[in-house]
């Protein structure tokens, strides 16, 4: 499951932010990955379109890493499944 | 009155159709040769009129930093691009250091002023669609910040540091050189020390192209090249272009303290209102003539020193006839000894970039002593008496250069620009 978000993580920043795909990875901070917080709202809006989950405001408060996102996300797939 | 700072021109940027750069679109203007094509985009979009003139095809990403395609509008790519090449050509960056950054006096100092007509027009046409089928939870987060006009001053001004006033005025198609004027005020009233100021506009899409052709703004000449004929007695109205041009306004004693070449002074600017018609300017050129005196008083010169005009021209049949009688009205007989040329016979009608892009190419009319040809004119409107220059650039030496501008709503404007 995780291993297929990263996949999903990885696509949408290289297609849609144009990140190299090489740095993209787990420990990788949305900031070190050139994306402000304006980014990281659009990066909620596909990431939602592509899981179906969507990260709120408040939840994204602790959220700085790839890994973090993808922690929250597979959190709310199990909370919901 | 004595304490007035003079406020000269130390650095240019263009990109116009006819040409990326200050050389190139100044030899694409002197060529004379349209740059209006068929577009494909318009073509398949099925709108009334498919011709418009567009700015060489660059890669923002590449050429502006990683994101810009995504999180800027094209009239704001286009605002820096010009922006910058007018801070390095005024030697107020370090090039080697940062393409952008003004390092050669305090930022804090220098301000931007902007015109722009109809801000990122682009975005609006590929959101809203978007927004109407997704939904409003899904509208982008990047949707404001990118159409908002004000959104080109305000990026030139993270990129270059520059911390002074920031504007962006909207008179229309006269915006480009509205901003000219207030920021030579800002400057002439010691506000700031250096101002970027010029005219930003890529409004070319599907939405706009339809909506100006119903107005019948718009050439229908089937032939793109033949279509944008400025005071030619077959013209039948503008080519839709984009574009920008950003000028460097400093202080006179600012440009000679750091050292800079004065290019040109903008020795007089003048603004007025038809308070007349939405879209039509009255048949006596109206407001035109107050906004062209008022310029000529302002420079304080003899209105028989101006020697060429840079007219706003657009190739509308009003508007063309409208701008020769306000020029009779303003000068009487001295109309005659104008040697006038549109650059828009190549370039197409930029809107809000206009009023700066043709104040460049006035200024160098001036400094090469060349006055560039009207493309297309090749039957002059026997209700234009005035010596427009066709087929060729045609050699001239003058000491002082008027630029006009008209924008829809009545707006207008005019600059006296001299030698430095």
């Amino acid at each position: 499951m995780s291993q297929d978000l990263f996949a999903t993580f990885q696509t949408v920043l290289v297609d849609t932010f144009g990140v190299p795909a090489e740095d993209v990875t787990p420990d990788a901070t949305f900031e070190a990955l050139g994306l402000d917080s304006l980014d990281v709202v659009e990066l909620t809006l596909v990431l939602e379109e592509e899981t179906g989950v969507k990260l709120e405001d408040e939840e994204l408060e602790d959220v700085r890493t790839v890994q973090d996102a993808i922690d929250k996300i597979t959190e709310k797939q199990q909370a919901a499944a | 009155m004595n304490a007035r700072r003079n406020v000269v021109v130390t650095g240019m940027g263009l990109v116009t159709p006819a040409g990326r750069g200050l050389a190139d679109a100044w030899n694409g203007v002197l060529a004379g040769k349209a740059a209006a094509v068929v577009d494909e985009e318009l073509a398949a979009a099925g709108t009334p009129v498919t011709i418009c003139c567009r700015v060489p095809a660059y890669d923002a990403d590449a050429e502006l930093g990683r994101g810009a395609k995504r999180r800027l509008d094209r009239f704001t790519h286009l605002g820096v691009l010009a922006a910058r090449e007018a801070v390095q050509h005024a030697g107020l960056v370090d090039v080697d250091d940062d393409p952008e950054r003004i390092v050669a006096t305090d930022p804090d100092r220098v301000g931007i002023l902007l015109g722009s007509g109809i801000g990122g027009a682009e975005t609006w046409a590929d959101e809203y669609p978007r927004f109407l089928e997704k939904g409003p939870n899904r509208a982008s987060p990047m949707f404001i910040p990118k159409m908002l006009s004000n959104t080109a001053a305000g990026t030139i001004a993270i990129r270059t540091g520059a911390r002074g006033p920031n504007m962006t005025v909207n008179t229309a198609c006269a915006a480009g050189a509205s901003a000219i004027h207030v920021a030579r005020d800002l400057i002439r009233s010691g506000v700031a020390d250096v101002v970027l100021a010029g005219g930003v506009e890529a409004g070319i899409t599907a939405l706009s192209i339809s909506a100006f052709a119903q107005m019948g703004a718009l050439s229908r000449n089937g032939d793109p090249a033949a279509a944008s004929r400025p005071f030619d007695v077959d013209r039948d109205g503008f080519v839709m272009g984009e574009g920008a041009g950003v000028l460097v306004l400093e202080s006179e004693e600012h440009a000679r303290g750091r050292g800079a070449a004065p290019l040109a002074v903008v020795a007089g600017a003048g603004a007025s209102a038809d308070a007349f018609h939405a879209t039509a300017p009255p048949e006596d050129g109206g407001g035109a003539v107050l906004a062209i005196q008022r310029a000529v008083e302002d420079a304080g010169i003899d209105p028989t020193s101006i020697a060429h005009l840079n007219a706003h021209g657009t190739s509308t049949p009003l508007n063309d006839v409208a701008e020769a009688r306000a020029l009779r009205k303003v000068f009487g007989d001295h109309t005659d000894d104008l040697v006038v040329t549109s650059t828009k016979g190549v370039t197409g009608h930029l809107l809000g970039a206009a009023g700066a892009v043709e104040a460049i190419f006035a200024i160098q009319a001036m400094r090469e002593g060349l006055v560039p040809p009207t493309a297309n004119l090749t039957t002059q409107d026997p209700d234009i008496a005035l010596d427009v220059v066709a087929g060729e650039p045609r050699a001239v030496t003058f000491e002082a250069a008027l630029s006009t501008s008209m924008g829809f709503g009545g707006q207008n404007a005019a600059l006296v620009l001299t030698r430095a």
